[in-house]
């Protein structure tokens, strides 16, 4: 054990050495119609006890890049081009598959979209969780039971002796994501990719998973990274953001500085499509179009088909990922009318 | 205190295969009843021989019934069966079904034998195949099962009585006897059942290993191995399972053919002569005796189905 793990787990984290850090990450998928890039060139970094919220819409490649960090691109089709994915000091891709796999479960862990498909249907929960002790810590079928009860009333499900014998189906949606959070922290990973974790779940239920995610993630001292779409949902859990937009970051920074000073287009369309985060009297914009075809990108910026702030340097070439002018050198954004947007925001 | 809910949920799907299992078995009595009494020959004619005379013949048709109306005969039909007195044997002067009883258990050993080396090398080569999709393994065991699939069970026997017991010497060309004799027959039985199940369990561990559960058991580091073996594979045999129990009763009717071949003293080859001879009693008690073993396959089939998947034991 090193000494960063009794930082608190809300304080700043040192910059000195991340947990994660991920440069130039490209993933790809073949298909019949040609090859998509899911992960364009993605750079970041995720330090002790720190919470990065990664957002974008379907397509973006959120989900793409959380499966290239656990080593579960799905081949043939999908592979990891290039890049580098550093864990505490070892580049994961320079190692072999098996590597990942080990890590998985003891110091990474995931928390996945849909709770019913991602849950065996037929094995009994109590076993799926259970299994990690027995599998991974060579515990005895007795003990990994009475564990897998343990966890399950720390997640808050009610009557766990009892339900340990339950099978998936038998249990609600939100019961059955505290199943899948039970089984990602039972071996206290050090860092918890949650994809999308509370989109399947009713309204009600989506704030009690992402308070039991914090409370837990506080208790653990992990890091995590909230992968979502809902912009107001990681506003209350996230210490940096990391918007995506068809495969590149659009714009990262502290999320209080992001989400202050908008700095990208793309960015200020998801804002403004959000109730109650628009403002209580402001009608919701949508943004217009559609998210674009990996196959058929636009030259230049690829949200430009989407931009009223496009203009022909954005038809000519991709901005690149740059400190927001009159912002931290922490907040960038890659859009060629940041400081537009910026001054745009101010006034408006 | 009530009963416990998943075993009276598991007693409820069982009465209703039971009752289940009871129509089809109606079914299948009333579908042989009608099908005998379409075919043009004459029982009774039969039974006498060429030399009877008319009047002989119409006294022994009124003795049997069969001047009565069709309504009437199969009444006396279903009491006959529900008694399980199938008449005598006009061939042998015994009881059908007491012909058919003796020679069922050795029929059942060949069924059985067979369905050992279906089950057991069709999962295991299906799921080589998977593991290995679209490498040399898996196109080996396509052409394999392409190959047993294809290739006609009379000529496979044949075939192998040639290369096994003529040519090399290594095995017994026919007939009962000890563990030697039941290779042969029970290979050239598996062979159709084989290729099924092999296809299958390929196909279903292929469906299987994309599904999310699958993309779980990887993130929690469970080795490969762990991952298909106790993850994957359960779920891709359901829908195997559910085939196999269908396929038993093709087992039981290809007997048929592979007992002639390799006379086998079983009631399949009972079946096929006494359906040359005419000896409808035993053609009647053989068929519904069949009938009644694929039933119960199929009965034991939807209690393994409910145990290995239990959303279906649950009643969902």
């Amino acid at each position: 054990m090193d000494g960063t793990a009794i930082l608190p787990a809300t304080g700043r984290p040192a910059p000195s050495r991340p947990l994660l850090s991920v440069q130039d990450l490209t993933v790809q998928f073949g298909t019949r119609a040609g090859t998509i890039t899911a992960v364009d060139r993605v750079s970041l970094d995720v330090a002790e006890g720190e919470t990065l919220a990664v957002l974008g819409e379907t397509g973006s490649g959120k989900s793409a890049l959380a499966q290239a960090l656990m080593g579960l691109v799905p081949g043939p089709a999908g592979r990891v081009v290039s890049g580098r994915i550093n864990y505490d000091g070892t580049d994961l891709l320079a190692r072999p598959r098996s590597y990942t796999r080990r890590l998985c479960g003891t110091e990474l862990a995931m928390v996945f979209q849909d709770p019913l498909s991602s849950l065996n249907p037929v094995l009994r929960v109590g076993v799926q969780i259970g299994e990690l002790f027995r599998r991974r810590r060579g515990a005895s079928r007795a003990e990994a039971r009475r564990k897998a009860i343990e966890l399950m009333e720390r997640v808050g499900i009610p009557a766990a002796a009892r339900r340990v014998d339950d099978y998936p189906h038998q249990f609600s949606g939100g019961m059955r994501q505290r199943v899948m959070i039970a089984m990602a922290l039972a071996l206290r990973p050090r860092l918890l990719i949650a994809d999308e974790p509370t989109t399947a779940l009713d309204v009600t239920v989506q704030a009690q998973i992402m308070q039991l995610l914090a409370d837990l993630k506080a208790e653990h001292r992990m890091s995590l990274i909230l992968i979502s779409h809902d912009l107001g949902l990681v506003a209350g859990v996230a210490d940096r953001v990391m918007l995506m937009y068809a495969g590149r970051v659009v714009e990262t920074g502290e999320l209080r500085e992001v989400y202050q000073t908008l700095a990208h287009p793309y960015t200020r369309g998801l804002m403004a499509s959000i109730p109650g985060l628009a403002g209580p009297r402001e009608r919701l914009t949508p943004i217009t179009g559609s998210p674009p075809d990996l196959l058929r990108l636009p030259s230049g910026c690829r949200f430009r088909p989407r931009c009223g702030f496009a203009t022909e340097a954005c038809r000519a070439s991709q901005p690149d990922l740059l400190p927001v002018p009159t912002g931290p050198e922490s907040h960038r954004a890659a859009c060629h009318h940041a400081e537009e947007v910026v001054a745009d925001g101010r006034s408006g | 205190m009530a009963p416990h809910p998943v075993r009276s949920a598991m007693t409820a799907y069982l009465v209703r295969r039971l009752l289940f299992a009871g129509f089809v078995l109606w079914g299948a009595v009333t579908i042989v009843f009608l099908v005998l009494r379409s075919v043009p020959s004459d029982p009774a004619r039969l039974i006498l021989g060429a030399d009877a005379t008319e009047v002989e013949i119409s006294q022994l048709r009124s003795q049997m019934g069969l001047d009565r109306p069709l309504v009437v005969q199969y009444g006396n039909y279903l009491a006959d069966v529900a008694r399980l007195d199938f008449g005598d044997s006009y061939r042998y002067h015994k009881g059908a079904i007491g012909l058919v009883v003796d020679r069922f258990p050795v029929t059942f050993q060949l069924a059985a034998v067979a369905m050992v080396i279906a089950v057991v090398l069709g999962v295991s080569l299906g799921v080589v195949a998977a593991l290995r999709v679209n490498r040399l393994a898996d196109r080996v065991v396509s052409v394999l099962a392409l190959l047993s699939q294809s290739m006609p069970s009379f000529w496979i026997g044949i075939v192998l009585i040639l290369v096994f017991a003529r040519q090399l010497h290594l095995l017994p060309s026919g007939g009962h006897g000890g563990p030697d004799h039941l290779i042969l027959p029970g290979v050239t039985l598996a062979l159709p059942f084989l290729a099924i199940l092999i296809r299958l369990t390929r196909s279903g561990l292929l469906d299987v290993v994309h599904e999310n559960y699958i993309q779980t058991a990887r993130a929690k580091g469970l080795p490969e191995r762990v991952v298909i073996f106790s993850h994957a594979i359960r779920n891709a045999l359901i829908p195997v399972v559910t085939v196999a129990g269908l396929e038993f009763g093709q087992l039981l009717g290809g007997a048929v053919i592979v007992e002639t071949v390799f006379a086998w003293p079983g009631a399949g080859r009972l079946l096929s002569d006494s359906i040359s001879a005419r000896d409808y009693n035993v053609v009647l008690a053989a068929i519904l005796l069949i009938a009644a073993g694929f039933v119960a396959i199929n009965l034991v089939v939807d209690t393994l189905y409910g145990y290995l998947d239990p959303r279906v034991r649950l009643g969902r």
